[in-house]
């Protein structure tokens, strides 16, 4: 029987038709992505890895909100002009808490992964207000209504409760004091001894937006900015070491 | 008309029953706005509530609206015929969508011209393009797509739709997923994921509508009077089931609350990154390829009045795309943290789809075998042959794009945005524009269109504009690619990240022109659409001007002189 012959059976058949080319776009996509989740050495076993803390959160979900990954890569890659201008190539893991991930994949302008740390609070106040002001040649839009918008999180609670139901290891403690957390790291006069000792001692507790009365969605976004890939020293001795054994990757 | 009668055939008890799962759905979406916990959550209750009212509104008055819109829509009353009326509303929403989508596609590239533009919050470019692309891709194109294969499954299985009244509740229920989606970009309610940026809810909303389209689609290929399936409707089903599949899976994510419009996805980090571009890359395969091949199968030798070329082609090329077209995600992901494994198998697997891909424009170009004299007297056939190079042109650039080495440069470029246009404009477009234009006499029952010679001006300026659009954007990734890894003699780098901006900016000018152009042409489409529909016919020169004339079919014999 030729082919031509053979396949009049789907031709008359809209279910076997239907099976199987189910059947036949399945495969591809159990075949690449079902070893993530199982091969070991998907992403490298680092230091300094947390979850993010309230407020960087909340920043985070701001970046999401205004699309912030249309214009801004958060993925360096392994090229020696790119590990020049944005620093170490990422890892794997240094996306393993981000839901979603936001890598991009359109540079109108420079990649973000390493941002944080490199530039003041003050920098960051000003060119979100007006990108211009700072880089002339700048495309990007103002977001000076940050600075005005008190931060508002209905429950800062239930959004690290979803994150943990998704796998981010945030506990119970963390998820209780939430929104006294997110408060707190931007208020130089608070008591900041529950949130160094559920998110560590590196945590940047300061009041980012230049107006320390008042917490507003521009000290979210300033917070997450100044925290993007600065978690795990890539550098280090031990960091390096694993990134050296890498096989197969 | 038919659903008229069925509506009249209709119990009591059948107009309560809908009458109350509407009367539910309104108090339901009030409940939800009493209890939003944030703006753009209440908003989206507030529309769903006002559709729910209308719908409820409609069902309880029993009026006929059919009848009150087909007057205004100057259907023709075909009672014998095919169901037609929820793809004569479809043709509409495609070309309403289709300006939304361009206008908006305008807006944001002069937004990257002239940045002053941007008007925040809620017109920043963040925020926009997310609604130029979902307005393209699933209102312009999912309209078209949903429209033509109502259309041709009917015509091709010599049966009436199965299901009248799910029918129409696709076409309705996949404009209201339309309008959540735009509106919800626009108040930042968004997952952050390109192309399924729509929030949980809405997600919801739109499987609920794609298992109804799928059962509209199936029940009539059941219904059918013809032994075989027709091709184009084998790529009609993949596109339907595919699209299914990736939409539940890469939308999979957990709500913060019932009452809010945030929720985190089920995938993150390396895993997220990699079910985002399987979905994102097979949006374009199944979306934007196979079904526009269904639509290419129909229309071109249905304009061409020749057969399809080869059927054993068609056989081969739709299996082999369907199979390979699912492995090529990866290669949105080449030199990032996912495993080199994977980026490879993503890379080997996208230059095998170069074959299949142009199995597809073959077998569409090779139908207009002895019909190619109608490229030059038909301009509706010259958009098709048009849409067929572009399509082979951009699936020959996709596959080179995709090798590594030539990807380390095109990556997080303009390259990639010229690349998606020449695509979408090129491809997408312009088989879209052509379908537009069989369709509306044929489903208007008007002796032809308005003006061909309209048609002739559409098809030469987008065909301008695209070349604007993808000439521009290649100079432009290149450059910015080449610019970004240039070392100076001192070995450090030459251009600071600001310097490769200010580079591109007068391409940014001439990709917006582009849009003009293109947009331009589209205007004539509303202007030819809507007289068609009127019933006007433009008295204007015939496109073929060399006809055969026997009075002139003599030797010349000069007048007397006298």
């Amino acid at each position: 029987m030729s082919m031509t012959e053979k396949h009049k059976k789907l031709e008359k058949n809209v279910t076997l038709l239907g099976v199987a080319a189910f059947a036949t776009v399945t495969i591809g996509g159990i075949v690449e992505i079902a070893p993530l989740f199982w091969i070991d050495n998907t992403i490298e076993e680092v230091e300094g890895m947390r979850p993010y803390t309230p407020l960087e959160q909340a920043g985070r979900d701001i970046y999401v909100r205004e699309g912030c990954h249309v214009c801004h890569s958060q993925m360096i890659r392994p090229f020696r002009d790119e590990v020049e201008r944005y620093g170490h190539y990422s890892l794997a893991a240094e996306s393993m808490y981000d839901h979603p991930f936001q890598w991009g994949s359109k540079r109108t302008g420079p990649d973000l992964a390493r941002v944080g740390g490199r530039y003041s609070d003050e920098w960051h106040v000003q060119h979100l207000q007006n990108p211009q002001s700072v880089v002339p040649e700048s495309v990007m839009p103002q977001y000076g209504f940050l600075a005005e918008t008190p931060l508002s999180v209905h429950d800062m609670g239930a959004n690290l409760t979803a994150l943990s139901r998704v796998g981010v290891p945030y506990t119970d403690d963390m998820i209780e004091n939430a929104d006294a957390d997110m408060k707190a790291q931007a208020n130089p006069m608070a008591d900041t001894t529950g949130l160094s000792e559920r998110y560590g001692e590196t945590v940047n507790l300061r009041d980012f937006d230049g107006k320390p009365q008042k917490l507003t969605e521009m000290d979210a976004l300033i917070a997450y900015l100044q925290v993007l890939g600065t978690m795990v020293d890539v550098n280090a001795a031990a960091a390096q070491e694993e990134l050296a054994s890498e096989k197969g990757r | 008309m038919p659903f008229g009668q069925m509506e009249r055939g209709t119990t009591v008890e059948t107009v309560l029953t809908r009458a109350g799962i509407w009367l539910v759905v309104f108090i339901l979406a009030i409940a939800a706005i009493a209890l939003a916990a944030d703006g753009a959550y209440a908003i989206h209750m507030g529309i769903v509530a006002a559709a729910a009212l209308v719908a409820l509104t409609a069902t309880v008055t029993r009026a006929d609206y059919t009848a009150a819109a087909n007057s205004i829509l100057r259907a023709p009353a075909d009672p014998s015929r095919y169901d037609d009326d929820p793809i004569r509303w479809g043709i509409i929403a495609t070309v309403f969508w289709g300006m939304a989508g361009f206008a908006a596609g305008l807006f944001i590239a002069a937004q990257l011209a002239w940045p002053v533009l941007n008007l925040e919050p809620y017109l920043n470019f963040g925020r926009l393009r997310p609604l130029h692309t979902s307005a393209v891709i699933f209102a312009f194109g999912g309209n078209a797509l949903i429209a033509t294969s109502f259309y041709i499954v009917q015509r091709t299985c010599r049966a009436r739709l199965a299901l009248p009244g799910v029918a129409r509740f696709v076409f309705w229920g996949y404009q209201l997923f339309i309008v959540l989606a735009a509106t919800g970009y626009l108040l930042g309610a968004t997952q952050g994921k390109e192309y399924a940026e729509p929030e949980w809810y809405v997600d919801w909303w739109l499987t609920i509508v794609w298992v109804a389209y799928l059962a509209v689609f199936v029940g009539t290929i059941l219904k059918r009077k013809e032994p075989h399936i027709y091709v184009a409707n084998w790529f009609f089903l993949a596109f339907i089931l595919t699209v299914a599949m990736l939409h539940v899976v890469n939308n999979l994510d957990v709500p913060v609350s019932i009452f809010g419009s945030r929720s985190y996805p089920v995938f993150g980090g390396v895993q997220g990154a990699l079910v985002q571009w399987w979905y994102g890359h097979n949006a374009v395969g199944f979306f934007l390829t196979a079904g526009f091949l269904a639509m290419m199968y129909y229309f071109v030798p249905k304009q061409a009045e020749r057969p399809v070329y080869s059927y054993r082609l068609s056989i081969i090329h739709f299996w082999s795309l369907i199979f390979l077209y699912i492995w090529a995600g990866p290669h949105h992901l080449h030199y990032t943290a996912l495993p080199d494994w994977a980026q490879t198998l993503g890379m080997v697997f996208s230059v095998m789809l170069w074959m299949p891909s142009w199995g597809g424009m073959i077998n569409g170009l090779m139908t207009l075998n002895g019909a190619w004299d109608k490229v030059r007297t038909d301009p509706i056939i010259r958009m098709m042959v048009m849409s067929l190079a572009f399509y082979g042109m951009s699936t020959f650039e996709g596959p080179m794009m995709s090798i590594k080495s030539v990807n380390s440069l095109s990556h997080y470029t303009d390259w990639t945005i010229g690349h998606v246009h020449s695509g979408a404009l090129g491809w997408n477009g312009m088989i879209t524009f052509a379908a537009i234009y069989f369709l509306v006499p044929r489903l208007w029952n008007r002796e032809r269109l308005y003006s061909l010679r309209m048609v002739n001006w559409h098809f030469w300026l987008a065909t301008a504009g695209i070349v604007f659009y993808a000439a521009s954007m290649w100079v432009a990734g290149i450059t910015q690619g080449l610019m970004w890894r240039e070392y100076g003699a001192d070995g450090y780098l030459v251009n600071s990240f600001a310097e490769t901006v200010s580079a591109l900016h007068p391409m940014y000018i001439l990709r917006a022109f582009g849009g003009v152009l293109y947009l331009a042409g589209a205007v004539l489409l509303v202007v030819n659409v809507w007289a068609t529909i009127l019933g006007k016919l433009r008295s204007e020169k015939p496109m073929n001007d060399a006809a055969y004339d026997a009075e002139a079919d003599r030797p010349y014999v000069p007048a007397m002189a006298n």
